[in-house]
């Protein structure tokens, strides 16, 4: 029997399992995909809210703002790539200006710090370019490299002796005295309380639990991903000014850790909650206001497409926001259940699990593990390095000096740590999100068949068992003869 | 820092002809880089035929055509220097290299960059849909059948009708996967006629221009694609699409100068192509830096890149030694018939003009040809055409799977599939010598002798 386990390892249910690791409860985290930060986690601006979006008195105000707070030493304790960049909202007439204003005294009730309104020339000094009237400045806003964010909580929570499962979809929860027993496609698992950190599917995992009183109403933001042009063009998020509208945050533009700029996302209420396509309408407008936005933009810097899904507790009549739900269900004893962790959900994460430990806590003794490590390192990143650092690790490991991505600078020893994961996923995207291999321009044109001929011809796998993105995304179909 | 008169930037055709070139020139040092282990680049993945036909009056696989232009180079006495990345450059001339021996610092008297392209990729012209595993670039896919021994799939869609694109329908119905359709966006489709002719047409393969993808099916693994025609300005036209089941898509769909090291200099590019500008010496803005091949402007044959960089090598140790250089004309590489093929034609592959040969079935009058060299091919067409045969053989033991072969001489078109396929079953050890005979094959009454088109020692 388990003390808890926790179903999802998206940003949050890997910050809730390294909270807890530093405690000496038994846990488990069952995740339905190959690697953690499959779903939203993964999919999103990457962009650390600084806490005027959300209305004053709200759990998501008073968690983002915490956790924006929070975010840099976090990242910096982590080793998660993370960046104080500052963020504009552009006005384009003086209703947009109202809306700023209003913008500004909420994000002061939530107590975000440093907001201002800015005029033209300053607007235009801090984005060069832009289009608008004025804005408004938040200094306080930053971006992260959302995928090592949740890798490092991951890999520190595994290091404190958390333990996780992956491709082990819950199927079925029975309520039994004292606990729980969650069914999955591989085994049966009890535990003490049970953390319901599902995200796009936390309804359906809380009614398996007997608890129906969710929907999740799955809302689709679609986005492109432009080339290593942000050092030139936008040295920050550059947001509109948002109308009343279905809850997003409008068609933004939003720097990387990376270098690159991602434009988007819409924002589409669909019936699947795993539907990640892209769509030519969507695309064609997410361009023109994304060139309203910025008027520099060349289509030739796109370099890819890609599309998140919100976890939206609002339906579409609705729109906008409805709060975060992190409570202790009483009808249902040691079910914790998160639902609705939408935007900004990445931000909330450390201060949503310090919650979800409160509530924990009420149940199972916190008694703090002795020699509980809180620091993680990932391997070096080569290409950031300094030229001395560079020769130093050529010569303490060939394959430093080998270049697998040519687009990023990958070398193959990166590639390697990456292949040889602390928490063992195996498959492309397990490689792409800790390497960054195959990100660049050519979309692995040159590194994928180096990458698997790696796994096929050092790590022994068969052409067929290599996957994009875990079973069911078979990459090949065999061997040639 | 390494001093040398003339470096070139990539061991492919052009990089191999350029430094060979430079050397013959009287360049006293002449350095060519390569980040692969193996000279050649993308040659050593095109095992097909057709190479050749200017540099050496044959048509040879690209194993072979690189093996040659290495063989010269050497001769030549370059200076050559493999599993070395570069990764950025001056104005100056000097250039930062790095291989498993660690970082390397260049001094070069002028440089050639002979970077050649990259593909082009769903990513660049955003293909609507959902991001399944199955999706390649054609080049990437060729790198996987040809070179590693790895079939993505077996029924195939392949999109856009870029050369490589309709080689590599060609070569995956040979190796017994079913290519569905090859869709153009365009009205005519983008490829060299003798392309359409020998890849497509031989094996009867659908190409409809003027269709698209309009959607990509398929969460996890493609599971099929939608196909639309497209009006005049390439949008999908509504209500008229289709669904094809497949579980590979092949984008071919135009190729990139890849000049990522030269931007680093300050290497101007045209901003459409992206290619390397150049002066008629083929020098860049910047003194001293010499650019041919594809990353300059993407070219139809590996044979005009040959001599486009034997003429930037050799300007490129001129500059060094302050002597003139010669001038390059862009019309001696543009005589490739492109599209379809006139209806009812032939095309010659004798020679690169890909003469539209007709021959009229009532009096045998003979048109469209511009010498008689094609004549033979053209009367051979109408009775039994004739192909030679490119495919690869498995290797048992030895440092790569797979050893590229051509036959000596051509087979009947109608026995390909079944004699690729008989290959199939067909193991061979090292040592392999280019040349060597590796299997003897008899298809519709001709006995060929399969020939390794490298060394796999």
């Amino acid at each position: 029997m388990k003390d808890v386990i926790i179903i999802g390892a998206g940003a949050v249910g890997c910050t809730i399992a390294r909270e807890l690791a530093f405690t000496r409860l038994d846990m488990l985290v069952l995740e339905k995909e190959c690697d953690v930060a499959a779903g939203t986690t993964g999919r999103n601006s990457a962009v650390v809210h600084a806490g005027f979006n959300n209305r004053p008195g709200s759990l998501m105000a008073r968690l983002c703002v915490e956790g924006s707070r929070g975010m840099e030493a976090l990242c910096r304790e982590l080793d998660v790539p993370y960046r104080k960049t500052g963020k504009a909202l552009v006005a384009f007439d003086e209703e947009d200006m109202e809306i700023l204003r209003k913008l500004k005294a909420q994000g002061e009730a939530n107590g975000t710090r440093g907001l201002r309104l800015i005029g033209k020339e300053e607007l235009e000094r801090m984005v060069p370019g832009v289009g608008g009237i004025g804005g408004f400045y938040s200094p306080e806003t930053a971006i992260l490299d959302p995928f090592k964010y949740c890798i490092a909580m991951a890999e520190n929570a595994a290091e404190n002796g958390a333990e996780f499962r992956f491709e082990e979809e819950v199927t079925g929860i029975r309520r039994e005295d004292g606990g729980f027993t969650v069914t999955t496609g591989k085994g049966e698992y009890r535990c003490r309380v049970l953390i319901n950190s599902a995200g796009l599917y936390a309804d359906k995992v809380s009614a398996m639990a007997g608890v129906n009183d969710y929907h999740i109403y799955p809302c689709r933001g679609e986005y492109f991903i432009l080339d290593e042009v942000a050092e030139e063009l936008l040295q920050m998020p550059v947001y509109p000014a948002l109308k009343a509208g279905i809850g997003g945050l409008g068609v933004h533009l939003t720097p990387t850790v990376h270098g690159n700029i991602i434009v988007g996302p819409s924002a589409e209420y669909i019936d699947e909650a795993d539907d990640y396509a892209c769509t030519p309408p969507v695309m064609d407008k997410l361009w023109q206001e994304a060139q309203a936005l910025l008027p520099t933009l060349k289509r030739r810097y796109v370099i890819g497409n890609y599309s998140g899904i919100r976890a939206k507790l609002a339906p579409e009549n609705e729109g906008g926001y409805r709060d975060f739900v992190i409570r202790e269900e009483e009808d249902c004893p040691g079910l914790i259940n998160l639902v609705g962790i939408e935007s900004p959900g990445l931000t909330a994460s450390r201060p949503i699990a310090l919650m979800v430990r409160e509530m924990v806590g009420q149940r199972l003794p916190l008694v703090k593990k002795e020699n509980a490590v809180r620091t993680h390192r990932f391997p070096p990143v080569f290409a950031k390095l300094a030229r001395e650092e560079q020769e130093r690790l050529i010569r303490e490991d060939p394959e430093y000096g080998e270049i697998v991505c040519r687009c990023r600078r990958v070398t193959k020893a990166e590639i390697r740590q990456a292949i040889e994961n602390p928490l063992g996923a195996r498959s492309l995207s397990a490689v792409k999100y800790r390497a960054w291999a195959t990100t660049g321009r050519c979309n692995g044109g040159y590194c994928l068949n180096r990458i698997v001929d790696m796994l096929v011809r050092e790590y022994g796998m068969r052409p067929e068992e290599v996957t994009l993105r875990g079973p069911g995304s078979e990459m090949f179909s065999g061997e040639v003869k | 820092m390494e001093r040398c008169d003339v470096l070139v930037l990539g061991a492919g055709p052009g990089g191999l002809a350029a430094a060979a070139a430079a050397k013959k020139a009287g360049a006293e040092r002449a350095v060519l880089i390569d980040r692969d282990v193996r000279a050649g680049g993308i040659l050593n993945q095109c095992i097909h035929d057709g190479f050749g036909l200017i540099r050496y009056g044959a048509s040879i696989s690209g194993p072979e055509y690189a093996a040659k232009a290495l063989a010269e180079a050497e001769a030549a006495g370059v200076t050559l220097r493999l599993g070395l990345q570069a990764v950025s450059m001056t104005a100056q001339r000097t250039l930062l290299a790095q291989g498993k021996d660690g970082l390397v610092e260049f001094q070069a008297g002028s440089i050639v960059l002979a970077t050649g392209c990259r593909e082009r990729t769903r990513g660049a012209i955003s293909v609507p849909g959902s991001r399944p595993a199955g999706i390649f670039t054609a080049g990437v896919l060729q790198n996987f059948v040809n070179v590693r021994n790895i079939l993505c799939g077996k029924r195939v869609v392949i999109l856009g009708s870029g050369d490589i694109g309709l080689i590599m329908a060609r070569r995956l119905t040979l190796e017994g996967a079913h290519v569905e359709a090859v869709l153009e966006v365009m009205k005519e489709p983008g490829g060299l006629a003798r392309n359409i002719s020998q890849c497509l047409y031989d094996f009867g393969i659908p190409l409809y221009t003027s269709h698209t993808v309009s959607n990509i099916i398929g969460k996890r693994k493609l599971e099929a694609v939608e196909v639309s025609p497209v009006d005049d300005a390439m949008r999908p036209i509504p209500g008229r699409a289709w669904t094809v089941p497949c579980d590979a898509l092949v984008l071919s769909v135009g190729l990139i100068p890849e000049n990522e090291v030269a931007l680093t200099a300050g290497v101007a590019v045209d901003e459409k192509g992206r290619g390397a500008l150049t002066d008629e010496y083929l020098m860049t803005n910047l003194p001293g830096v010499f650019a041919c091949g594809n990353c300059r402007k993407v070219m139809d044959l590996a044979d005009y890149v040959s001599n486009q960089g034997t003429l930037a090598g050799e300007n490129a140790a001129h500059f060094v030694q302050g002597e003139p250089l010669r001038t390059w004309n862009d019309r001696e590489s543009s005589g490739m018939v492109k599209g379809l093929p006139a209806p009812g034609s032939v095309t010659c592959p004798i020679c690169p003009n890909g003469c539209q040969i007709v021959i009229d079935p009532e009096t045998g009058a003979v048109s469209g040809n511009r010498c008689p060299r094609g004549l033979s091919f053209a009367e051979q067409e109408r009775i039994r055409p004739m192909r030679t045969l490119t495919t690869t053989l498995r290797v048992e033991g030895g440092p790569v799977p797979l050893v590229s072969v051509r036959s000596d001489r051509a087979i009947p078109r109608d026995d390909l599939q079944e004699a690729a396929r008989r290959l199939k079953a067909c193991c061979v050890r090292p040592p392999i010598r280019l040349g060597d005979c590796l299997a003897e094959l008899e298809a519709g009454g001709v006995t060929v002798r399969m020939l390794a088109g490298e060394d796999v020692l």
